[in-house]
């Protein structure tokens, strides 16, 4: 029976890492070469880990959903990379990092985690340049910095406004070049299905050929979920089509806990939904709100002049303009974590004043910094992203506002780990977005890049050869032992269910349906009441799902029903998990908002004395209710306090 | 909006295919072109049929993964975006729309509109990195780099490796692809060290996988979503023939 045993080093904050450094074990080279690493997911976590891993010997096998690794969805971040080099000096520090990420987290994340992020951020930067990665220059041909949210300082490295693209491609390459040395085998177009173990530790995976539809296995010494987060419970997000929860949800049936599950970022700055054809929502990068402020009209009949297009924004003057993050937050203004400007917009248009037709959304406007700095600046800084808005909404910012609403966008809960990223399965590592550990109950931007390549250059690649190196006497792992033979028997009569069911109702149309639910009750607000019903409707979902889908085509070719009726069926039992867990936590902090829970001014109110934990849940079968356990929380270097972002 | 559609159908890569028609009504113009593509499946399986398989993923116009020859034009009518950015107020009610895969030698139709674009791959991990482990790296801001050529290189490194610069090119020519990357790192020291190496290694590799010669048109560089420039594969060529005469 697994326990959770956080493992986290004893001693001051600042000398863990150092020290657990120290203690563990290392393999030597010619052991390595014996060892086999199954990485799935080739984003920044996934390709940077199998790159690292490669260079240091291990034999590894990396697999991708896509066609290749590029394509992993790190490389539609937009906006920066967050390291504490303090080069703008402005007094910017290891120590400030880790504390901005623990209290934009809502004291909701790992101490220990957070000081080793912050601690290795400046490797990172460091590792990419040489790389070869174009972050912006300055003229002086240093690195340039920006700001963003829930930060005063101004501690982000960028390029452009496709700085996850660069950072991709900069671990693709280096994934590439292990590659072409034959000490990394690369798998596209492959979708794993299924974790194997053996003997209680992960020895490896079921996967389908996504163009073949073949089912393959692949043994290894160990395995790392690399897979990302889980937004596309919600059908529309920022996420990319393809990604999903199913790795995690498979490994979590398999006996690794989850944690957190009701953790997740809605982004305040994506663009609005058009209509109900709708697929897939697109974010405009944080980093605008270093120049753009955001304001709804004071006055009702602007709103409405709005709507009905007899007054086009710009027509209403300076002071009919309510800049409502500057009013309520003066100290950081626009600026302030992605949480609390989500509600505050959620908060105007729930008031009434949103300002398109639908009611839900709100300006951001760039109209004071043109002006300031000029338009060349301004297209200089967000080119792509102002050009991006225009193809998609055929308005120009340069002229109008941008219009501008909350959406779905990243997961900070995920597979329970321990201080070294395993899980609470032996042998199974989980990394970036797919693991719980480091951004609490709110993610602060420029963060996501930052943990993705933290975890797979500077800290796997140490914390797993303590694990390997007790298995240097182990054998290749058998491919046709029984453990392979009954998973992938599984997989194959359920997928022979999901074709047999023939029902009335495309995948999609199930998909969106339980999008509805959780955006209703699971998303921006929840209730007591809107958890429960939401957990009523998804297991009646789910049913429907099991009696009345319909699944085109065969499993032996390429077939993306097929794929997308995997992931709903998953999607449709980690929905449930996401209201349970909300239910549970009986307060609000960062992105989990109950409404019984806040404050006179409408800001989440915590409840440290009973809620500072991390939920970690266990499964026990599907006809089950899974089991709790409780990580405490304990704060050594911080002191927890209310979130202030007011003075 | 009502649309009349001839879209290419292919079982798989050894089947040979052909053009078969739909109609697809009610789409609004501020839908995408891959959520009008979606309406049409979600009406196919509604009517018991196949829907149509294409790449996509991040929506985005970042990801590279979606593709398309849209009316003949890779990418459809507007310029400087990806498929998926493409909206249907480009179009108007009644048009007939024709879509086809990537029609390139290097680049085999999958099923469908899908395509393998694997030898992109191939051709990046013959050369396309600069020669570093994780770890033992100056820092940062250890090398200054003008400017000017920090913004050269991140202007080579948009390419996003969706293949419409082959795919257009009437020589089914990559060179646009390897130039990016070689000139990319090319305008930056650390990309200086191994840049002979890596010019001839990558080309080497382009042209093995059945790819064309760079007659100089231009069609690659009028169709990528990025702009990338036609100045880059002047680089590489003078990259290129710099180092054959070391040799």
């Amino acid at each position: 029976m697994a326990t959770i045993e956080s493992k986290i080093p004893a001693g001051p904050v600042a000398d863990k890492w150092s020290k657990h450094k120290a203690e563990i074990k290392v393999v030597s080279p010619a052991n390595k070469r014996k060892l086999d690493i199954i990485v799935i997911g080739t984003g920044l976590g996934g390709a940077s880990a199998a790159a690292s891993l490669g260079e240091l010997g291990y034999n590894v096998k990396i697999f991708c959903i896509s066609d290749s690794p590029r394509r992993a969805h790190s490389i539609a971040a937009q906006g920066g990379i967050n390291a504490a080099k303090n080069y703008q000096n402005d007094n910017d520090s290891v120590f400030r990092l880790f504390y901005d990420t623990i209290k934009g987290g809502d004291y909701r994340a790992r101490e220990a985690n957070v000081y080793r992020l912050a601690e290795v951020s400046n490797n990172i930067i460091d590792q990419c340049v040489a790389q070869g990665v174009p972050f912006a220059r300055d003229y002086g041909g240093l690195l340039d910095n920006r700001s963003f949210g829930g930060a005063q300082v101004s501690r982000t490295f960028y390029a452009r406004g496709q700085t996850g693209q660069q950072l991709l491609l900069g671990a693709y390459a280096a994934l590439n070049r292990q590659i072409a040395k034959g000490s990394v085998k690369s798998f596209p177009r492959h979708e794993i299905l299924d974790i194997v173990l053996i003997d209680g530790q992960a020895r490896g995976i079921i996967a389908r050929n996504l163009v073949t539809g073949e089912i393959e296995r692949f043994g290894a010494h160990a395995v790392v979920m690399a897979t990302g987060g889980y937004g596309n419970v919600f059908f529309l997000s920022t996420n990319a089509m393809n990604s999903n929860g199913s790795v995690a949800w498979q490994a979590y049936k398999k006996g690794a806990f989850f944690a957190n599950p009701c953790f997740t970022q809605i982004h305040p700055t994506c663009i609005p939904v058009h209509g109900t054809q709708q697929s897939k929502l697109t974010l405009m990068s944080e980093s605008l709100r270093n120049d753009g402020r955001i304001w709804v009209p004071k006055k009702k009949e602007d709103v409405e002049a709005i709507r009905s297009k007899t007054k086009k924004p710009s027509d209403i003057a300076e002071e009919d303009r309510d800049y409502y993050l500057e009013r309520r937050y003066p100290a950081f203004g626009n600026l302030v974590p992605r949480d609390v400007a989500s509600r505050a917009a959620k908060e105007r248009c729930d008031a009434g004043f949103g300002v398109n037709e639908t009611g839900l959304a709100v300006f951001l406007d760039f109209k004071t910094a043109i002006e300031r700095l000029g338009e060349d600046v301004i297209r200089a800084r967000y080119g792509n992203l102002f050009q991006m808005y225009e193809k998609i909404t055929d308005v120009n910012p340069y002229h109008e506002p941008m219009m501008i609403y909350p959406a779905v966008h990243y997961t900070m809960g995920g597979t329970w780990v321990d201080y070294n990223l395993m899980t609470t399965i032996p042998g199974l590592y989980s990394i970036g977005e797919a693991n719980f550990s480091d951004h609490g109950a709110n993610r602060l931007g420029a963060s996501a890049l930052m943990q993705g390549l933290a975890d797979g250059y500077f800290v796997l690649p140490y914390t797993i050869g303590d694990y390997l190196s007790k298995e240097i006497q182990s054998p290749k792992v058998d491919i046709h032992a029984p453990a392979f033979d009954e998973a992938e028997k599984a997989i194959k009569a359920k997928i022979e269910k999901l074709l047999s069911i023939n029902g009335s109702q495309s995948v999609d149309d199930i998909h969106k349906k339980l999008g509805n639910i959780m955006w209703d009750n699971v998303g921006m607000a929840r209730s007591k009441e809107s958890l429960e019903k939401a957990m009523v409707e998804i297991k009646a979902l789910r049913e429907e799902f099991w009696k009345d889908v319909r699944v085109a085509g065969t499993n032996d070719e390429f077939n993306q029903e097929l794929e997308k009726a995997l992931r709903l069926a998953d999607f449709l039992e980690l929905g449930e998990l996401m209201a349970k867990d909300a239910l549970n936590r009986n307060e609000s902090c960062g992105g989990h908002f109950r409404v019984e829970y806040q404050t006179p001014e409408g800001e989440a109110l915590r409840d440290d004395e009973n809620y500072s934990y991390v939920a970690v849940w266990e499964y026990k079968g599907d006809n089950a209710e899974p089991v709790l356990h409780k990580e405490q929380l304990g704060f050594e270097a911080i002191k927890v306090a209310q979130r202030n972002y007011k003075d | 909006m009502n649309l009349t559609l001839k879209i290419w159908r292919q079982k798989n890569a050894k089947a040979s295919g052909a053009f078969e028609t739909y109609t697809v009504k009610d789409v609004s113009p501020d839908s995408s072109f891959l959520e009008m593509l979606d309406i049409l499946n979600n009406n196919l399986i509604h009517e018991g049929k196949e829907p149509i398989v294409f790449d996509h993923d991040c929506r985005e116009g970042i990801c590279g993964m979606c593709s398309l020859h849209i009316n003949g034009r890779a990418h459809g009518p507007d310029s400087e975006i990806t498929t998926c950015q493409l909206h249907m107020r480009k179009f108007k009610d009644g048009d007939t729309i024709t879509i086809e895969p990537w029609r390139s030698a290097a680049f085999p139709v999958i099923k469908d509109l899908a395509v393998d674009r694997s030898a992109y791959d191939k051709i990046l991990q013959a050369g396309g990195f600069v020669s570093v482990n994780t770890g033992g790296v100056p820092d940062g801001n250890a090398i200054p780099i003008p400017k000017p050529d920090a913004d050269e290189s991140m202007d080579a490194a948009a390419c996003i490796g969706c293949g419409a610069c082959a795919a257009t090119c009437k020589n089914g020519s990559a060179m646009l692809f390897v130039a990016a990357r070689v000139s990319s790192l090319a305008k930056l020291p650390q990309g200086r060290v191994e840049g002979s190496l890596r010019a001839k290694a990558m080309v080497a590799k382009m042209d093995e996988l059945g790819f064309g010669n760079c007659t100089n048109i231009g069609a690659c560089e009028a169709e990528c979503p990025k702009l990338i420039s036609l100045t880059h594969i002047a680089r590489l060529n003078r990259e290129f023939l710099s180092a054959k005469f070391q040799d």
